[in-house]
């Protein structure tokens, strides 16, 4: 048994931790939102330096051939300082492409982060559809996964809209699932062929590059990786997002605490009473709940794959929870002070209100929770 | 990150299968067909399982040796835990004498305390019952109004009244948690005593709760002669010997809630049975939120084992889990009596005992107000609230007590 992080690891956590506060992240979340959008640091010659492009990419391919645990640690640092640092889209990207055998020529470019991949997020089919399905535009509805059309040897055209896409418009490679005589494959799209349009977004988080992708016919490799591979990278979105959002909310928490211990009212602190005092405990209750349930997702992307759609989910479910009671109790605890432009506290509010519409949500992700339950019990 | 075992805990998880695989048939059957149905046939049949336990290394897997322990550490208890549930035999018949009680006498009782009582504690022979929770003391554990005097010759008179006491109507003794001075501060006048539940002046009623049955006893005090050496951990230091014993009910509390039956498997079979429900998507949204945390309590628990396994002491953060743990399975129950009805309500349904259990386990162990309050303070370091009882006699706290009331 062991669950906790190795020397390697805090090694790792540490040196993110470090080389981020070098950027006023923060300060330029604040100016973007006022509409200076080049407030916010380019951190990507950070991630580039560090090796962390390559992260999730296999050494012979010249990646640093590390596992999800590791990259959760360096997505939970960003979400920390909210950096926007373009690796929830690439990440799950070059994890479909090292899964390939035909990825490999395309991954030394994305390892060395000269180029940068985004994830086109398609959810693999649950309990009670057989479908793969995208986030809509608006709504409920989910369409369905983009379609290839075979145009030659390991080539395809493939059209579809995808919305929402973390890190599309920085992105080079656009990588992800279509469905080919209804199957689905991996795809690879340049995002300069013609047939690609990818619209710049930004969405209440100034910190957040989205983007929504439209396909028309757009020229694709076809990727062989295993489909199981092709879901694994929706779930290891989750993963990453859930690790990003416990980032966020340890310094929502860190942030609350010591303002309860400096902040006197009626001649004590106000950490002192219990109303505060619990509120503030119940973002440590679900703060933990979630960093074990990343320590399952973790674990389980290697050690225990049938059960890695379960434990990210779950991790994803529990840490949107915990960023909207974090971001609301920082609020709460700071009093109206914690409600104004000034403050970091809505930064992290808004934060925590667009990304638990990202990637399905949290709700999708927490319904998800309950399919694979379901199907564990019928086999039982 | 694994969550394998090291070959030095797979050898000696081999060696607990093996030895129940050959005495499994001996062990009580308590559920399904053939299962004992006297109470006084299932605590006999209990006792004498729990002594073949003990024989077989399976019980006191983390005391000292000389006192007929294993001399080995809380992992070896966990596998220990997780091969017996596995194997579907009963546990120990005394899990709080064994898990709470006999670790305090290890590290408070004289000599001869603990040649008297462990191995008869050990072996199931003499049952213990943990005598600290009063009426007007739970959460303030320290303001029990339970008087010892001490006579002339040294030996003791107790009377007042104890209560929410597990086992007490079979045990043979009690650790209890007595005021032997009310003219100092409440943590400073209070000694713990070992009292035999059959003296003369004891008096143990059942305690039905919202179930209909009777889990607890409340148990009554009418000047109870104690020898002298009742005593255990010296007079006037009973509320750091009681400490010990809050920290091993902690341990056990933390790493033992799953083992309840409260986890996200059962709850989803529940619903997985019903065709409509598992469609229906706030239901689903419901039982994912609700399983997602009671997964994470099953990894914190591992956390915990890790940290066990370095040699650190698990905090009070472990509190929090089974604060999860309750309030998850409270919604888990209410779902599912929504889902199925009435029925649920049925007295011998799945759910009805559980549903009636789980408002006064909120309570048990430290009430989830007590546990945020010491997480609060202990865990991220706010401030304790002002307190109107420090430096102050119990006997004035009293007076001033009644003068408010």
């Amino acid at each position: 048994m062991n669950l906790a992080l190795s020397d390697e690891q805090v090694f790792l956590r540490e040196a993110a931790r470090g080389a981020l506060s070098r950027f006023k992240t923060l300060e330029g979340a604040r100016e973007a939102l006022d509409g200076n959008s080049g407030a916010l640091p380019d951190l990507w010659p950070t991630a580039k330096e560090a090796g962390w492009t390559g992260m999730l990419i296999s050494e012979e391919h010249g990646g640093a051939g590390l596992d999800a645990f590791d990259a959760m640690l360096v997505l939970g640092e960003c979400g920390r300082v909210l950096a926007g640092i373009g690796l929830l889209g690439h990440l799950p990207a070059t994890a479909i492409l090292n899964d390939a055998s035909g990825g490999a020529p395309m991954l030394a470019e994305l390892a060395s982060g000269e180029r940068r991949a985004a994830y086109l997020p398609v959810s693999p089919p649950d309990d009670l559809s057989d479908s793969w399905n995208v986030d809509p535009a608006s709504g409920l509805a989910r369409p369905l996964a983009p379609i290839a059309t075979a145009s030659g040897e390991g080539q395809a055209t493939v059209s579809g809209e995808l919305a929402f896409v973390p890190d599309a418009p920085e992105a080079d490679l656009l990588v992800g699932v279509a469905l080919l005589d209804g199957k689905p494959v991996g795809v690879a799209i340049e995002s300069g062929a013609a047939g690609v349009a990818v619209e710049a977004l930004t969405r209440y988080d100034s910190t957040r590059s989205l983007g929504h992708v439209s396909l028309k016919e757009a020229p694709a490799t076809v990727l062989d990786t295993p489909v199981e591979a092709l879901a694994g990278a929706w779930y290891l979105a989750q993963a990453l997002i859930a690790a990003e959002s416990l980032g966020s909310v340890e310094t929502a928490l860190d942030v609350s605490v010591a303002y309860a211990k400096e902040r006197f009212t009626f001649g004590r602190a106000i950490g002192s009473y219990q109303a505060v005092k619990h509120s503030l405990t119940e973002v440590l209750r679900q703060l933990e709940n979630g960093r074990s349930l990343l320590y399952y997702a973790g674990w389980a992307r290697s050690g225990g794959p049938h059960e890695f759609p379960l434990a990210a989910s779950a991790a994803r479910s529990v840490a949107g929870r915990a960023l909207d009671t974090a971001a609301r109790t920082m609020i709460s605890v700071h009093g109206g002070i914690g409600a104004t432009w000034e403050h970091d506290a809505p930064l992290y509010f808004r934060r925590a209100q667009l990304s638990r519409r990202l990637l399905g949500g949290t709700a999708k992700a927490t319904d998800r929770v309950a399919g694979e339950l379901i199907v564990q019990a019928d086999a039982a | 990150m694994d969550l394998d075992d090291t070959p030095e805990q797979a050898a000696y998880r081999a060696q607990v299968r093996s030895w129940l695989e050959e005495h499994k048939a001996e062990a009580p059957v308590l559920q399904g067909p053939g299962a004992l149905e006297d109470e006084a046939e299932i605590l006999a049949a209990r006792r004498a399982w729990q002594g073949k336990l003990a024989e077989g290394g399976l019980a006191g897997v983390t005391w000292p040796k000389e006192y007929g322990g294993q001399g080995l550490g809380p992992i070896e208890q966990v596998l220990c835990n997780q091969e017996i549930a596995r194997a579907k035999v009963p546990s120990i018949l005394d899990a709080i004498g064994v898990g709470m009680l006999g670790p305090t006498i290890i590290a408070h009782g004289s000599e001869e305390q603990k040649t008297r009582y462990l191995g008869a504690m050990l072996h199931g022979d003499e049952v213990w019952c943990q005598l600290f929770s009063e009426p007007a003391a739970g959460s303030d554990l320290a303001a029990v109004q339970t008087r010892a005097r001490q006579e002339d010759d040294g030996s003791w008179r107790l009377s007042g009244q104890k209560v929410w006491t597990t086992n007490a109507q079979f045990a043979s003794y009690g650790l209890l948690l007595a005021r032997t001075d009310a003219d100092v501060p409440k943590h400073k006048g209070l000694t713990m005593f070992v009292v035999p539940m059959d003296a003369e002046g004891v008096t143990i009623r059942g305690l039905r709760q919202i179930s209909g049955e009777a889990e607890f006893n409340e148990v009554f005090f009418d000047d109870v002669a104690l020898d002298a050496d009742a005593v255990v951990g010296g007079v006037g230091n009973g509320w750091g010997t009681g400490l010990t014993t809050l920290m091993f009910e902690r341990v056990t509390i933390g790493l033992g809630g799953e083992g309840m039956g409260y986890n996200s498997t059962r709850f989803a079979g529940a619903i997985a049975a019903d065709e409509h429900a598992r469609r229906d998507p706030e239901v689903r949204h419901q039982l994912g939120e609700i399983a997602s945390e009671l997964l994470a309590v099953r990894f914190t628990g591992y956390r915990t084992l890790t940290a066990l396994q370095k040699g650190q002491i698990p905090g009070p953060e472990a509190g929090l889990a089974k604060v999860t743990i309750v309030s998850g399975a409270i919604k888990a129950g209410d779902l599912i009596a929504d889902v199925l009805g009435p029925d649920t309500l049925l007295e011998d349904s799945e759910w009805s005992y559980m549903i009636s259990f789980l408002p006064g386990l909120k309570s048990a162990g430290g009430t989830e107000e007590i546990l945020r309050n010491t997480i609060g303070e202990r865990v991220l370091g706010l401030p304790p609230e002002p307190r109107l009882d420090k430096g102050i006699p119990f006997s004035e706290l009293r007076s001033k007590e009644k003068a408010a009331a």
